[in-house]
């Protein structure tokens, strides 16, 4: 397979955002390990929202989140993070959709 | 707010702005809540509209409804690394008056749409994020609470039209959570070109449009299909595949649409494009076993939310629109005839999808999100396969054409046995059927 670089930030550059400070609406609960549906979301994120810390947990980040919800879908049975829409008016704002 | 209006809908995509309009129309009393800055910014699509189902709720749209092109090509592709099969169908009779399928551009499109609804007399609250619903002591749901300040409205009937999530059915414990395998994730880029480039590379004219419907090694083994629309003066690309899937394979889409991108049947397309927006969401594909219960004591669900989506045909705005529409006839002859708004009484909702193409098209198609499961070589054998068929096919090389041909015969039947091969083709005659 042909070698792509892909830098997801890049691309989220292009879109606009209201973001609601100090207000995300993802969060990850508090775990040592995480499950492998949690782990799974480090590289299925669209929006590569979510990162590995350097002591192996799960962290969001959800500002540039396009709010497609597939880390809830995946993660409905296990419960890992808490997820609700952005209150009215934030979070990413479509130009063109 | 205290008063109680007639219906609340929640959300305003094509589906809750069909059904808020229909109902304004008729003179009720409906308020529409929408947690985007306008309708429109939250939504996404590639985008296709089907003009009937527009039609058939207000006739005269292409009067003023911002259309991008009308589609007069349709290319299905099924791709492998290298190469491309597929079939083209063009036709002058698809540049008629009243066009049949038009792009568009989903936040421009629904933003038209939405001030159709206020026209027709709708309250339109946007960003305010509905939170759930609420229920009387007998469980029937006589309003919603939003996250806004004293936020509870309260309607005889409340229709959910909130999208895919179908957060505030699933959150009052009136629909199952959606299930991995039954959504796509497809992402989705703008690309935009002067209008003239366009024209050239598509071999199109003005108003004309083509659509480029793919599968195969691009979605690298996953269940999903890719897409490339043209509208006026840009180019929408995007590629999709189960959420189950991506989850097991562990694969960054953002890498799969770049990799379409690059693909040398794709690239020279949208060569030289500016990039202006990533888009994505999920597409509901589970089909006709994924529907839920479409309403009880004093609710609905229309749309994206109740699943309405073809999976086979690509088609999803067209049954929102429909299901909408269908939603709103039943409770104006319910108001009519001054039934209170109780299951028995929505039925008729349910009784009217099944009797239009909604249910119908449902039910075609009924076994195939699980033959197409637990038959990924659909997407990866097949697409190699016919594509060195064809180049064996193709290419001169002294080699007599019989040898040629058992060769391709050899290379299906040592991939698929001859089995498999009949069995493949008894399952997706089957569900297509």
């Amino acid at each position: 397979m042909q070698e792509i670089s892909i830098k997801v930030e890049e691309k989220l550059y292009q879109n606009r955002y209201m973001v609601d400070e100090g207000r995300p609406h993802i969060s990850v609960k508090p775990h040592t390990q995480p499950t492998e549906a949690l782990a799974s979301l480090v590289k299925i994120c669209p929006a590569g929202c979510y990162s590995r810390t350097e002591t192996g947990q799960v962290e969001v980040a959800p500002d540039g989140c396009l709010e497609c919800g597939t880390c809830r879908i995946v993660c409905a049975a296990t419960g890992d993070i808490e997820w609700n829409y952005p209150r009215g008016g934030y979070g990413i704002l479509f130009k063109f959709g | 707010m205290s008063e109680t209006f007639d219906a609340i809908v929640i959300g305003a995509g094509p589906s809750g702005n069909a059904c808020a309009y229909v109902l304004a129309k008729s003179g009720l009393n409906v308020l529409q809540i929408e947690r985007g800055e306008y309708s429109g910014s939250k939504n996404v699509q590639g985008a296709i509209l089907y003009a009937d189902a527009l039609e058939r709720i207000i006739p005269d749209f292409r009067d003023d409804a911002p259309l991008e092109r009308h589609i007069v090509e349709q290319r299905m592709w099924i791709l492998d690394d290298k190469a491309h099969v597929g079939g083209h169908y063009r036709s002058d009779a698809f540049n008629e008056e009243r066009p049949n399928r038009y792009t568009i551009i989903r936040a421009q499109f629904d933003k038209w749409f939405n001030r159709k609804v206020r026209e027709a007399g709708a309250l339109v609250v946007c960003e305010t994020t509905v939170t759930e619903l609420i229920k009387d002591g007998k469980g029937k749901v006589i309003g919603v609470r939003t996250d806004r300040e004293d936020g509870e409205v309260y309607a005889d009937v409340v229709v959910m039209a909130d999208g895919v999530n179908a957060l505030v059915a699933s959150r009052s414990g009136i629909k199952k959570e959606v299930a991995p395998e039954t959504v796509a994730l497809a992402v989705k880029e703008m690309h935009f070109l002067p209008q003239d480039v366009i024209e050239s590379r598509f071999n199109i004219g003005e108003e004309e449009g083509v659509v480029i419907e793919v599968a195969g090694s691009v979605t690298v083994g996953m269940v999903g299909t890719a897409f490339l629309y043209t509208n006026k003066e840009s180019i929408a690309i995007g590629i999709g595949c189960l959420v189950s899937d991506f989850a097991e394979a562990q694969v960054r889409p953002a890498f799969l649409l770049e990799k379409f991108k690059n693909h040398p049947s794709i690239k020279p397309l949208i060569a030289g494009s500016e990039v202006k927006e990533y888009a994505a969401h999920l597409i509901p594909e589970g089909g006709l076993p994924a529907v839920p219960q479409l309403y009880g004591d004093g609710w609905m669900i229309v749309g994206d939310a109740a699943q309405f989506v073809n999976a086979v045909h690509r088609e999803g705005s067209n049954l929102a629109m429909t299901s909408g529409r269908l939603a709103a006839e039943t409770i104006i002859e319910a108001k009519k005839a001054g039934k209170p708004m109780v299951a028995s009484v929505l039925a008729a909702y349910k009784k009217a999808l099944d009797d239009s193409f909604v249910i119908k098209d449902l039910h075609k198609y009924r076994r195939l999100p699980k033959v197409l499961h637990h038959n990924k070589h659909f997407f990866t054998d097949y697409p190699r396969l016919l594509s060195q068929a064809a180049e064996t096919m193709l290419r001169v090389d002294g080699e007599d054409k019989r040898s040629k041909e058992k060769k391709v015969t050899k290379a299906f039947r040592s991939t698929r046995r001859l089995g498999g091969l009949l069995g493949d083709v008894f399952n997706l005659a089957r569900a297509f059927r």
